[in-house]
């Protein structure tokens, strides 16, 4: 048995990996889905963790909400302010990031400090 | 989020200690649950959300909290360390399962046949005795010897384990049905054993079997459908 491995749970291993990522002396931010409606692709508890320089674990979304989550992120970790996102449906816009699925889901980003 | 409280999840993580990490929405104020300490409306909420493995935001007099659940991991009790164990231990590992395998007979129950496996050489019955399954545990036997499956199923039956499968033909189930009955267990509390094992999915190698395995359970976890067709 592997002890990382973590389904029905596996948002903890998020958790280590942004551990291990501190203790290297990089700075990480964590984001996690705090409510969903419709039919998003990943529940509430869902985690991303990213550092200053760019590396990813976990997710937020089947990867539609990635980028602008990871910017926030970056953003959070110059200012140290957390915030509450909110991601709705896609429109036809190119400059909204949405869910293409057509659900909803609030992410709260902040940073492991 | 503070080193402090990401240590203070990891340590409940490897205690297998529930915990809830509560974080108030409006300006990232976070505390860890239980604690006697908290006010008893997000005292009572965390706990519904460790009970329902769910996080959720709540409302508590007019402001937003964010309950994230950590449950410890769910347990998997294979009893019977033969052949389909070894497909279906290191896929319930994959999946996140807690495996513990169960089997007195050595030769089957090696760690050469199971790396990395948590193993228990007592009979059935004290293994399970010592593993106490709760509302978090599967258990599933294999070893087609009623010497070995039968206190394995007794036990799990007087337990709250969430599912129970035992692999056998109709015919072996009934039988089997018929021994455990004679240690007392009435039809209600045999209707929970899933057997024979597994969705119907034709599974003919070791690791379909396992497969079904671990698709029933995950369909009992989440209360699927496709899990209620085995109750009848």
């Amino acid at each position: 048995m592997s002890e990382t491995a973590h389904a029905f749970a596996e948002a903890e291993d998020v958790l280590s990996q942004a551990a291990a990522w501190r203790a290297a002396g990089e700075k990480v931010a964590l984001a996690t889905v705090t409510e969903t409606w419709g039919s998003s692709p990943r529940p509430a508890g869902s985690r991303l963790a990213v550092t200053a320089s760019g590396h990813m674990a976990g997710s937020v979304s089947g990867g539609c909400i990635e980028g602008a989550v990871a910017e926030a992120a970056m953003e959070t970790l110059r200012t140290g302010v957390p915030k509450l996102l909110d991601f709705g449906v896609t429109h036809e816009r190119a400059w909204e990031v949405g869910l293409a699925c057509g659900g909803k889901v609030k992410v709260f980003v902040e940073a492991l400090a | 989020m503070t080193p402090e409280t990401l240590a203070a999840l990891q340590r409940a993580r490897a205690e297998k200690r529930p915990m809830v990490l509560a974080t108030r929405l409006a300006d990232g104020a976070q505390r860890l649950l239980p604690d006697p300490a908290a006010p008893a409306a997000l005292a009572e909420a965390a706990a519904a959300a460790l009970a329902a493995d769910e996080s959720r935001t709540v409302e508590i007099d007019g402001t937003a909290w964010f309950l994230h659940a950590h449950n410890p991991p769910l347990r998997l009790v294979v009893v019977g360390a033969v052949h389909i164990a070894q497909a279906l231990v290191p896929m319930a590992a994959a999946m996140g399962l807690g495996v513990i395998v169960v089997d007195p007979r050595r030769a089957f129950a090696s760690e050469a046949r199971f790396p990395n496996v948590v193993i228990s050489h007592d009979w059935p019955d004290e293994a399970l005795d010592a593993l106490a399954p709760d509302v978090r545990t599967a258990v599933v036997t294999l070893t087609h010897d009623p010497k070995l499956d039968d206190p394995a199923l007794d036990r799990a039956l007087k337990s709250p384990a969430f599912y129970i499968g035992a692999l056998g033909s109709k015919k072996t189930h009934a039988a089997r049905l018929k021994r455990l009955r004679a240690l007392g267990h009435d039809d209600a509390a045999m209707a929970r054993i899933r057997g024979p094992v597994g969705l119907a999915i034709e599974a003919v190698t070791a690791p379909e079997i396992a497969l079904s395995i671990l698709a029933e359970i995950v369909a009992v976890r989440r209360g699927a459908a496709l899990a209620q067709k085995l109750a009848a």
